[in-house]
Parts: C-alpha cells; sequence; structure tokens
C-alpha cells in the first residue's frame, strides 16, 4: 500500500495535532527561517498580497498566489508543515509583473506565510489560515 | 504504517456522514458551468436516465468540488492529468512491440473521438461486455499481436485518458439493453449490496448521501464520467476500478480486482446512471 | 535521475514590444519529499527538482528555489515583459544533477 505524504502524516501526528495543535518547534523554525531571509530586520505590512484558498480539499496540492508589485524576492513559508520551507521567488529586471502562481504542500490546517523583500531594503509579511480538510474515506 | 490503521480511521470518518456542505451563494461550486479552454461545453447536470429511480437529477462529481479544484480542470495547461494524455499520444504511433502501433489502425487519436461515450459495451466477437480497457488491449493482443499492457498501470491508464480527451464534451450513452443487459443487471445488484464489516453499500454513499458531508469530504453521487482522474490526494492519474476498489476497500471488504468481471458489469451500471451527463475524463478532483 | 520528466511550457507566440505576457510551466516530476516511508518503513529519499529559472534573452525572469512543499507536477504561472524578438528559455534544476531545458521563439511585429 501507497501512502501519501498526507496520509503518513495525519496518521504520524494524528488528525488532531494536524488539525489544531502546531508544532512548537514548528513556530521556531518559521521564525528562524523569517530571520534569515531578513537578517532580523523586522516586517512590516504592505504591498503584498498572499491568495490562497480559505479551505483547501487536499493538502497535497494547495494553489497560492503571491502579488508583490516593488518587490526583489518573497519568501513562502508553511508554518504548521514538519519543514516550513516552500520556496523563495526572485524578480528579475524582465519579471512582467511581481505576480505568481504555484501549488503547495500544506501537512494540515496552518497559516501560509509570504516574506516579501522590497526594493528599498524593508521587508513585509502577509499571512493566510488555509483549513486543510481531513477528508472522508476518499476511497 | 500498518493498512488497518488507516481502515481503522476510515471506518470511524465512514460513521459521520452530516449536513449539507455551508456554502456561501456567491461562491457555490455547484452553480458555476464547465467550459474547457474557453470551447468544450461540459454537461455537468442534467435529468437522471429513465432507468434510475430514486435520482431526478444527475450531477458531475466536478458540481461538488471546491472552486480552485474546478478551475484546475478549466485549461488543459492547469490540469497535470493532460501530462498523461501526452504520454499516450505518444505512445498512440510508437512500436507496440512487433512493428505495429494504434496508428496503423488509426490515423490519429482525434479518429476515436465519441468512442469513449458508449463503453462499457457488449462486443459481438467476444460475447461479453468490454471496458475501453479491454477494446485497447484486444487491439493490443489481437490486431497488433503484442503483449497485452497491465490493466491499471500507467500505460492503459494513461491511453484511457487519451480516449476520453478526444470524447470530450460528448453525451454518455452507453447502451443498457439487449445484450448488454444481463452485465447490466449484475452491476446494479453489486452497486446495491452492502459490502464489508461496514456494510456499505456504493448507494449508501452516493445515492442515499450525496451532497452531505462524510467527515470534511462533500460526498459526490459517484459518477464516472470524468475518469480517469487526476486526483489531488495521489497526484496521479486513477482507473475507474482503481476508484472502485479504493471505495470497496474502504468499507473493509476484501475488493474485486480492476478488470473483474464484477468491477466490469459495476462499471457498465454506475456509466449508465450518468447518460446524459458529458464525457469529461481526464478530470480533476480531490 | 527522475523518470519521464517532460516539461510544458505556455508562451505565446508573438507580442508587441514592451508588453507583458503571461507565462505557465509545468513539469512532471515526482518531487519525492523525504518525509515519507516506504512499505518497510524506510525513509524514501528525498528527490526534488529544487530551482527553476525563467530567462528572455539571457535577462532573468524569474528565478524561485524550491523545497519539498512544492507539490507533484511542479506548476508556475507568472508574467514576462518582451522588449524585442528572442528566445524565452526555461531551465529546471533536479537534485539528482539533471538539468532539464525548454525554450520557446517570441517574435515582436
Amino acid at each position: 500500500m501507497t501512502l501519501s505524504r498526507r496520509e503518513t502524516l495525519t496518521i504520524g501526528l494524528g488528525a488532531f495535532a494536524a488539525t489544531f495543535v502546531l508544532p512548537k518547534f514548528a513556530f521556531a523554525a518559521t521564525e528562524d527561517a523569517i530571520a534569515e531571509f531578513t537578517g532580523g530586520a523586522a516586517t512590516g505590512q504592505g504591498d503584498l498580497t498572499l491568495t490562497a484558498p480559505e479551505i483547501a480539499e487536499n493538502g497535497n496540492t494547495v494553489p497560492i498566489e503571491i502579488d508583490a508589485p516593488g518587490a526583489e524576492a518573497v519568501l513562502i513559508l508553511a508554518a504548521g508543515n514538519p519543514n516550513p520551507d516552500v520556496a523563495t521567488f526572485h524578480f528579475g529586471p524582465l519579471a512582467g509583473s511581481h505576480v505568481a502562481s504555484t501549488r503547495i504542500r500544506l501537512a494540515g490546517t496552518q497559516d501560509v506565510v509570504a516574506v516579501a523583500k522590497m526594493s528599498d531594503g524593508s521587508f513585509v509579511e502577509a499571512r493566510q489560515e488555509v483549513k486543510v480538510t481531513i477528508g472522508g474515506c476518499g476511497g | 504504517m500498518s493498512r488497518s490503521f488507516w481502515l481503522g480511521g476510515c471506518a470511524a470518518s465512514a460513521l459521520i456522514i452530516c449536513g449539507p456542505a455551508m456554502l456561501t451563494a456567491q461562491e457555490d461550486p455547484a452553480e458555476r458551468s464547465l467550459v474547457i479552454n474557453g470551447e468544450i461545453e461540459i454537461v455537468t447536470e442534467a435529468d437522471a436516465p429513465a432507468h434510475l429511480e430514486n435520482l431526478s437529477t444527475i450531477r458531475s462529481g466536478w458540481t461538488f468540488r471546491s472552486p480552485e479544484t474546478q478551475t484546475m480542470q478549466m485549461d488543459d495547461f492547469d490540469n497535470p492529468a493532460t501530462l498523461g494524455v501526452e504520454a499516450a499520444r505518444a505512445k498512440f504511433s510508437s512500436d507496440l512491440g512487433n512493428g505495429e502501433s494504434c496508428a496503423s489502425c488509426h490515423e490519429a487519436p482525434e479518429e476515436l473521438a465519441g468512442v469513449r461515450a458508449v463503453y462499457p459495451k457488449f462486443d459481438e466477437s467476444a460475447g461479453e461486455v468490454q471496458t475501453i480497457e479491454m477494446q485497447i488491449n484486444e487491439c493490443i493482443t489481437d490486431r497488433a499481436g503484442a503483449e497485452a499492457w497491465d490493466y491499471d498501470k500507467t500505460d492503459m491508464i494513461n491511453m484511457s485518458a487519451l480516449m476520453s480527451f478526444v470524447s470530450r464534451g460528448e453525451a454518455v450513452n452507453v447502451a443498457i439493453d439487449g445484450p448488454a443487459a444481463e452485465t447490466w443487471e449484475r452491476g446494479k445488484e453489486i452497486y446495491y449490496t452492502r459490502y464489508g464489516l461496514l456494510e456499505l453499500s456504493c448507494a449508501n454513499c452516493h445515492e442515499d448521501n450525496y451532497d452531505n458531508m462524510i467527515r470534511a469530504d462533500h460526498l459526490s453521487q459517484g459518477q464516472v464520467n470524468g475518469f480517469p482522474t487526476y486526483r489531488l490526494k495521489n497526484a496521479k492519474l486513477n482507473s475507474v476500478h482503481g476508484r472502485f476498489k479504493g471505495c470497496v476497500r474502504d468499507t473493509m471488504a476484501e475488493t474485486f480486482s480492476p478488470g473483474s468481471p464484477e468491477f466490469v458489469a459495476l462499471e457498465l451500471y454506475v456509466a449508465s446512471r450518468g447518460n446524459g451527463l458529458s464525457v469529461e475524463g481526464p478530470a480533476v478532483r480531490n | 535521475m527522475a523518470e519521464n520528466v517532460t516539461p510544458r511550457v505556455r508562451v505565446p507566440s508573438s507580442a508587441s514590444a514592451g508588453e507583458t505576457v503571461t507565462i505557465k510551466t509545468l513539469i512532471s516530476h515526482q518531487m519525492e519529499s523525504g518525509q515519507r516511508k516506504d512499505d518497510a518503513g524506510n525513509t524514501i529519499p528525498r528527490s526534488i527538482i529544487n530551482r527553476f529559472v525563467a530567462a528572455f534573452n539571457g535577462e532573468t525572469v524569474i528565478d524561485v528555489t524550491m523545497e519539498p512543499a512544492i507539490s507533484t507536477n511542479p506548476y508556475f504561472e507568472f508574467q514576462a515583459k518582451i522588449p524585442e524578438s528572442g528566445t524565452m528559455s526555461f531551465t529546471w534544476y533536479d537534485d539528482d544533477g539533471s538539468v532539464y531545458e525548454e525554450s520557446k521563439e517570441i517574435t515582436v511585429g
């Protein structure tokens, strides 16, 4: 029997833990990853939009989009994953806009975090909670 | 990870069927309409065929999915199932092992448009109801003289997806009378038979409780017009029989095998419940 | 090397000078996370595409560092500014050292 990553995580952590209680290490790892990206600088609110579904039907493939006009790079983190790193987008001189979409894996209900490095050297942060459904029998 | 652990989790889940999904009118996925690539119009809701006694309206599984999952199917580039379709397209004209290929008889896959819509169907020469997979294997073995493909493995699922792909938008119209009647009756019997330790029939979930929630999952009518289906759950194309197997397994039963006479009969019956919907595969589901 | 890795890209074949065009890419890849276990309980080693770069005539459009949390069959949608006729190139870098490339011509007329 082949277990999907999500099933394995769900069984391993227990549906309860995956849904409601994010392991402490995940928070620390997320903060560490942000600090590494910002060099310890504080993050503020600003011109950064993170779009993700409020409810994802399956955590294996969750569509997200970032829109960060004026950003040089955007770090994406999944705060509740065993390893919060997801991706870092660097926009080059021929980027037509600073909008990008991809599909990501989420181990359970959690915050998706985006941190943008703006061209003036400041950092902007956006978060959105995505509820990941545990599924039915699902075959 | 033990198998029983997962089934155990399912046992609990099967008992929890709750009320209808809470959705706001503005984004009610059931109210959207499906047009693929801005040109292929798909019928996702239709009057139930006359033989269906317990439903008045039939709905594609697409209408039960979230807006994000629905959107992924509206453009072939966004639908990862297209990877399987393209692999099958390459296979279509490649040597099956003896110098013959699908293209030796059928110039292009598009020549087979509409074929998917009438399968499973009774095959005179074989004297039995055949699924499209059985027909593909008949071509491979009898006509091309090559070795049969595994019923539920990648090559076959991809080719089946290509057959659906070129028939998208055609109305499902499988024959249930004449020589197919006996197999259809057998399939109907299986549909209403309770299997496994949980004693669940197909009908318990997909006829009695569609549109309700089974734990956090929105139960569909179990239509097969969208198969083979790319599932977000396992990120690959899944065959009809593979899906049947998963369902039966989750009732904690010993399942029939993909390609078995039981699943062929069940596929004919379930496909006939969707007569009037469009061929929609390869679809995207959760 | 990962099996059956096929890149797909959608790029318009023409644009007007300075136009912003939308680009989509999808590559077939398992993106084995390193978090899963096989039937025998052994961890399946990580094997992913870890970087994706799109460039036009050698100038970067987007450069993405990817982690195991990117889904199977990685998908990206983004926009590029097209100053003149040229080649849009796409490169995916695999953990195992493989590099997958694709390119499309865009004509400015």
